[in-house]
C-alpha cells in the first residue's frame, strides 16, 4: 500500500515537474498554446479512460460533453448573462445531470450496441449544437466571453497554460486516487467480468452509470477550458470526429493507464502540428500512424512500452 | 397522395443506399468480427473514381467497371495490410484501426482526386418521371434495381455456391469452419473485397442523385452501422430491411416533421430501438455462456 501510495506521488510529481520545466525550453508562444491544448485533451482522455479502461464501457460520443462544456461558457454569458466561472459549473453540472439520465438505458447495451448507442448520443447532440444557429451561432461556431476570477482577466496562451496545466494536475491526482478506492474497485471488477463483479456484490448498473457521469464531468471541464482559450468555439469540437480522437488517444496512450492517456494526447495533439509542413499529407499520415500503432502497439504506448522495459530489467 | 409517393420513392432510393453499405458492414463483421468504419470509404471511391474515369474519356460503364475492381483492391488491401496483422486485438483496436484507414482513404482521395463536389450524369437520362403525381428520377429506378440485384446476387452466392456456404460457415464458427478445412483467411479477403464490390456499387448509383466528393463517406459508414445494428447485427437481410426502414424515416421525418433535423430521425430511432429492443430488430436474444 505505502508502495503504491509512493507510486502516485512519484506520478503526479513528475507530472508537475515536465509541466513546470518544459516553458524553459519553449522558444515562443505557439508551443504553450500546443502544450495547452495537449494538457485540455489530456483531461478529457483521463475521464474517457476512467470509463473504456476502468469500468470496460466504450463511448463513441464523449465529444457531446466535450461540446456542452464548451458551449455552456460560451452561451451563458453571452446570451444569459451568467458569470463564466458559473458558466463552466453550469457546463459540467449540465453533463452530469444528462450522463445520469441517458446512463441508465444505454449502459444496458453491450460491446457494439453500445458504441452505436454512444454514437448515436453523440451525433444528436452535435446536431443540436451545428443546428439551433439562434444560440450557437451553427456551424460557424460563436466566440466566448474571457475568463474573469476576481477580478483577474485569465488570457494569454502563457496564463493559460498553467492554468490548463493546474487543471491536468487535480484530474490526474482525481483519477489516480480513484484507482484505490472501492470505487475503482468495483470499476475494475466491472472490467475483468461483469458476471463475476455482479456475483459478488457489485451494483453493476449503479458504478457503470458512475464512471459514465465521472467521464461526462471530465470532457465538460476540458471543453470549457478550451473554449474560454480560444475565444471561440465551434461544433466540430462536439463532433464524431473528436469522439474518435478521444478515443484514440485513450486507446493509444494505453486503457487503464492514466499516464498513458497524457502521452496519447501529447502524441495526437502534437503530431497534426508537426505534419502541417507536410499539409496536404496530413490526413494520409495521420491515418497512417493510428493504423501502424495500432498494430504494433496494441495495448497502447505505455502498457507497450513499460512491458518492454521490465522484460529489458528482468533479463 | 402525390406528396406522400414522393416521400416514399425519395426514403426508398436513400434506403437502398443505406442497405448496401449496411450489407457490407455485416459481410466483414460475419466473416471477421470486424466492425468496418471504413465502409463509406468504398461509396466514395465507388463514385469518386467513376467521375474522374469517365471525366478522363473512359465510356460510363467501363468507368463503373474500373471503380469497382479499384475498390476491391483498396478492400483487399485494407484487409491484408491493416486487419489481418491486427488479428486478435480487442474490438475498440480493430475499431480504431478501420477509422484510421479511412482517414487514410480520405486524405489520399483528397490528394490523388480533389475536395470539389461532383456529379454524374443519369444512366438514363435526367427528365423526372410522372408516378400518379409524384415527380421521379429515372436514376431512383437504378439505385432500387442495382440494389435488388446484389442482394438476390449476395444470396444465391450464399445458399446455392460452395464458396458462398464457406463465407456462413465461417460467420457461424470460424474455429470449426478451419476444422472442416475452409481457410478462413481466404474467406475473410473475399469478404472484404466483396463488401468493397457492394460499396462501391452504392456509390456508383447514387452519385448522380447525391453527388460525390473525398468526404461523403463519414456520415454514410455511421448510417449504414445504424441501420445494420437496427436490423440486428450479422443478419444480412436484417441490415437490407434497416436501411430501407432508416431512409424511409428520414425522407418522411424530413418532409412532414422538419427538415432541417433530417440526419437526426436515424440516430434518435437507433436509440429508441436499443432501449426498446438492446439487440435490434430482428436480432435473436442472445444467452451468453458464463
Amino acid at each position: 500500500m505505502g508502495a503504491l501510495l509512493n507510486q502516485r506521488f512519484v506520478t503526479l510529481a513528475v507530472l508537475a515537474a515536465v509541466i513546470a520545466v518544459l516553458p524553459l525550453v519553449f522558444p515562443s508562444s505557439y508551443y504553450f498554446r500546443v502544450a495547452s491544448l495537449v494538457w485540455v485533451s489530456a483531461l478529457a482522455a483521463i475521464g474517457l479512460n476512467i470509463l473504456m479502461g476502468q469500468a470496460g464501457q466504450v463511448s463513441l460520443g464523449h465529444a457531446a460533453f466535450f461540446g456542452i462544456g464548451a458551449y455552456a461558457v460560451a452561451i451563458g454569458p453571452t446570451h444569459l448573462g451568467i458569470p463564466p466561472w458559473a458558466a463552466l459549473l453550469i457546463g459540467a453540472v449540465l453533463s452530469a445531470v444528462l450522463a445520469y439520465l441517458v446512463g441508465r438505458p444505454i449502459l444496458r447495451l453491450k460491446g457494439h450496441y453500445l458504441a452505436i448507442a454512444t454514437l448515436g448520443l453523440g451525433v444528436l447532440i452535435a446536431l443540436v449544437i451545428s443546428t439551433e444557429s439562434r444560440w450557437t451561432g451553427g456551424p460557424d461556431g460563436m466566440p466566448v466571453e474571457r475568463l474573469t476570477l476576481f477580478g483577474w482577466r485569465v488570457s494569454g496562451s502563457y496564463t493559460w497554460y498553467w492554468v490548463t496545466g493546474a487543471l491536468l494536475l487535480v484530474g490526474t491526482w482525481i483519477a489516480l486516487n480513484l484507482d484505490e478506492t472501492p470505487t475503482g474497485r468495483a470499476f475494475r471488477a466491472l472490467h475483468d467480468s461483469e458476471v463475476a463483479a455482479q456475483v459478488v456484490g457489485v451494483d453493476v448498473a449503479r458504478f457503470k452509470l458512475q464512471a459514465f457521469v465521472i467521464a461526462a464531468v471530465y470532457a465538460s471541464i476540458a471543453g470549457s477550458a478550451l473554449a474560454f482559450m480560444n475565444g471561440f468555439i465551434n461544433p466540430d469540437q462536439a463532433g464524431f470526429l473528436h469522439s474518435v480522437e478521444l478515443v484514440t488517444i485513450v486507446v493509444l496512450g494505453g486503457l487503464g493507464s492514466v499516464v498513458g492517456s497524457i502521452v496519447g494526447a501529447a502524441v495526437l495533439v502534437t503530431l497534426p502540428q508537426a505534419l502541417t509542413v507536410f499539409h496536404e499529407y496530413e490526413h494520409l499520415l495521420l491515418g497512417l500512424i493510428i493504423i501502424v500503432s495500432m498494430i504494433f502497439m496494441r495495448n497502447g504506448i505505455v502498457p507497450s512500452l513499460s512491458g518492454l522495459f521490465l522484460r529489458r530489467a528482468r533479463s | 397522395m402525390a406528396e406522400f409517393l414522393q416521400f416514399l420513392i425519395s426514403g426508398l432510393t436513400v434506403g437502398a443506399v443505406y442497405a448496401l453499405v449496411a450489407l457490407g458492414f455485416t459481410l466483414i463483421y460475419n466473416a471477421s468480427g470486424v466492425v468496418n468504419f471504413a465502409q463509406g470509404e468504398f461509396v466514395m471511391l465507388g463514385g469518386m473514381v467513376t467521375v474522374f474515369a469517365s471525366a478522363a474519356g473512359v465510356p460510363l460503364p467501363l468507368a463503373a467497371v474500373i471503380a469497382v475492381v479499384a475498390a476491391v483492391v483498396i478492400g483487399l488491401l485494407l484487409h491484408r495490410f491493416a486487419i489481418e496483422p491486427a488479428r486478435g486485438a480487442s474490438a475498440v483496436t480493430l475499431i480504431i484501426i478501420t477509422i484510421g484507414a479511412s482517414i487514410l482513404l480520405r486524405g489520399l482521395a483528397a490528394i490523388v482526386f480533389d475536395k470539389q463536389f461532383h456529379k454524374l450524369p443519369g444512366f438514363t437520362g435526367e427528365t423526372p418521371i410522372d408516378i400518379l403525381g409524384a415527380a421521379v428520377q429515372p436514376q431512383s429506378f437504378w439505385v432500387l434495381g442495382g440494389t435488388a440485384v446484389v442482394v438476390v446476387a449476395l444470396y444465391v452466392f450464399l445458399e446455392h455456391t460452395l464458396l458462398g456456404k464457406a463465407v456462413l460457415a465461417t460467420a457461424a464458427n470460424r474455429l470449426a469452419a478451419r476444422l472442416v478445412g475452409i481457410n478462413t483467411t481466404t474467406i475473410m479477403a473475399l469478404a472484404f473485397g466483396g463488401s468493397a464490390a457492394i460499396g462501391a456499387i452504392a456509390g456508383i448509383l447514387v452519385t448522380p442523385i447525391t453527388l460525390t466528393n473525398y468526404d461523403v463517406g463519414t456520415l454514410l459508414a455511421l448510417k449504414g452501422f445504424a441501420a445494420a445494428m437496427l436490423g440486428g447485427m450479422g443478419n444480412p437481410l436484417g441490415a437490407v430491411v434497416g436501411g430501407l426502414l432508416l431512409g424511409l424515416l428520414e425522407a418522411f421525418g424530413a418532409g412532414y416533421l422538419s427538415s432541417t433535423y433530417k440526419d437526426a430521425f436515424a440516430f434518435l430511432v437507433i436509440l429508441i430501438v436499443l432501449f426498446a429492443a438492446p439487440q435490434g430488430l430482428f436480432g435473436r436474444r442472445a444467452v451468453e455462456r458464463v
